[in-house]
């Protein structure tokens, strides 16, 4: 009898793996990870490397001690690993590379149960806690070499709060040739990354299209006199594609989607327009993460024949 | 004589006010940032308990039970005044730090919730005894969230520099870090007398599993 796993029906058996999955977001996140060493040198690999091995490492110590199976074979700590080392400007001490990873992992993700279990996207979380902690440093962004002048000291969206975003090259924030954390700068690279994800069937493009589309519409209806310069800069496209697209963290149903990404658009608009702080992705995408239990329940599949669920 | 001292012991650990009551929430989490803070908040709620658990025991056949509440809010607030204006006057640094959370004792659920509990069943004595456990306990714990708290979050204990500044992961010291000190700290107790042995979830008497066995009418049937 102990050879056999009960489950319930549907019995339905796909060749996909988390394994599988995970490698797919690895694969996506390439063409960042080289748009990141283009523009901010070997410095932005090293902490690419340094945050995987401690998230691998974190994982793999924090289950032998807690006795519980090692899951460091699924790759769901590179991603998160990779995913956090994005989210860091290229001139972080290590130190707090280390730090932010090993809290990232124990404290988001292990704690509350491993993967599929945490309330919260991980690697986001273990930003905004790193961005609370080292106020310093986390805003210590590196900038290019090449940059064009207006963004050769000041981020895009820093230059759009304070009046001036008309006058930023759209090509160069399409391509990512201006300052800002590791994997946020190019949404050529994260394009090319989330259009792989949406062709291997890993994500559906519905977060993705609602979060940047709602974010443009309403920059433009609170008054962002360059809402196109705005969508392409900050974290907007990094958080549309892969971290508002985090299985365990959204909704289920195609509708609960759209109410998720027009939701985490209206938030991360409002912030960027009337807030203290010019970026809002992270605090958007954790805010809508928390009431995903909610979009679930609301948007429940009626079984065909019975009435609505009240 | 065991039996007195246990009544000291039981407020340290088994019933410790902050980790096992989960009384006293509030001014916890606000003044553990720092290990002085969190110890003179302690040994002031204790002083408090003390006094407020005597006086109450003492008039216990006395104040009717219909306003027994603000009787006992009453006496509280006495004390309260009186531990305030002794460290107005000779620690106003210490006043500084506990600002608001001083006077805020007199709501402090520790202090009531031992009144209802204990002192209005209890002789002067026991209620003495019971007062200054669940104070040291509460000066405990509040001491070690503090130390945790400040080292992580600003690199000093009791204000003693123990690493650089720039080394400090500064959330500790904000509400963030204290929720998570507490959580850590509350399994840790846990663990603990789990592995000492203690049963602390009864399946018996429709038992909600909180920790007061010790004056629980269901559990004692």
């Amino acid at each position: 009898m102990n050879n056999l796993t009960v489950t319930s029906s549907p019995h339905i058996t796909s060749p996909r793996t988390t394994t599988g999955i995970m490698l797919d977001v690895i694969i996506a996140m390439v063409p960042a990870m080289i748009a990141s060493f283009l523009f901010f040198g070997a410095r932005a690999l090293l902490l690419i490397a340094v945050c995987v091995a401690c998230c691998v490492l974190s994982e793999a110590a924090y289950c032998l001690l807690a006795k519980k199976p090692v899951p460091v074979g699924d790759l769901s700590a590179v991603v998160t690993g990779v995913m956090l080392a994005f989210n860091l400007p290229a001139t972080l001490p290590v130190w707090q590379a280390v730090i932010g990873s090993i809290v990232t992992i124990v404290v988001v993700k292990q704690l509350f149960g491993g993967i599929g279990c945490n309330f919260v996207n991980p690697a986001l979380a273990g930003r905004v806690i790193m961005a609370v902690s080292f106020t310093g440093t986390m805003v210590n962004y590196a900038y290019p070499a090449q940059a064009a002048d207006a963004l050769s000291s000041a981020t895009p969206l820093s230059v759009i709060t304070a009046g001036n975003g008309a006058k930023l090259p759209l090509w160069d924030l399409f391509a990512g040739n201006h300052g800002g954390v590791l994997g946020e700068t190019s949404c050529l690279a994260l394009l090319i990354g989330g259009l792989y994800l949406i062709l291997r069937g890993v994500i559906k493009p519905i977060i993705p299209i609602a979060y940047i589309g709602s974010t443009f519409i309403f920059l433009a209806l609170f008054g962002c006199e360059a809402p196109l310069a705005s969508i392409l800069s900050g974290g907007l496209f990094l958080g549309a594609f892969f971290m508002a697209t985090d299985y365990t963290t959204t909704p289920y149903t195609n509708t609960g989607k759209l109410i998720f990404g027009l939701g985490c658009g209206l938030i991360t608009a409002v912030i960027r327009t009337f807030a203290n702080s010019t970026e809002g992705v992270s605090y958007a995408i954790l805010l809508m993460n928390l009431i995903v239990p909610y979009i679930n329940g609301w948007t429940r599949r009626k079984p065909y024949g019975t009435e609505a669920a009240k | 004589m065991a039996k007195k001292l246990k009544l000291i012991t039981n407020g340290l650990f088994n019933e410790n006010p902050v980790l096992r009551l989960v009384l006293g929430t509030c001014p916890t989490l606000a003044i553990s940032v720092s290990a002085t803070g969190g110890f003179g908040m302690g040994l002031a709620a204790t002083f408090v308990l003390i006094c407020s658990n005597m006086a109450i025991s003492a008039l216990r056949k006395v104040i009717p039970d219909k306003v027994r509440i603000p009787a006992y809010i009453t006496l509280i607030a006495g004390f309260v005044t009186i531990i305030q204006m002794l460290i107005q006057a000779f620690s106003p640094e210490l006043d500084q730090m506990l600002g608001i959370y001083l006077p805020l004792i007199v709501v402090n659920c520790i202090i009531l919730g031992r009144a209802e509990m204990f002192a209005s069943k209890n002789p002067v004595l026991d209620s003495a005894l019971d007062g200054l456990g669940m104070g040291l306990g509460f000066t405990l714990t509040l001491t070690c969230m503090g130390i945790v708290r400040e080292l992580i979050g600003a690199g000093t204990v009791f204000g003693l520099r123990v690493f650089p500044e720039e080394y400090a992961i500064r959330i500790m010291t904000m509400s963030p870090g204290g929720f998570f000190t507490f959580g850590c700290m509350i399994a840790l107790l846990t663990a603990i007398l789990q592995k000492r042995g203690k049963k602390l979830i009864s399946s018996q008497n429709k038992c909600l599993g909180c920790p007061d066995c010790a004056h629980c009418e269901e559990a004692n049937k």
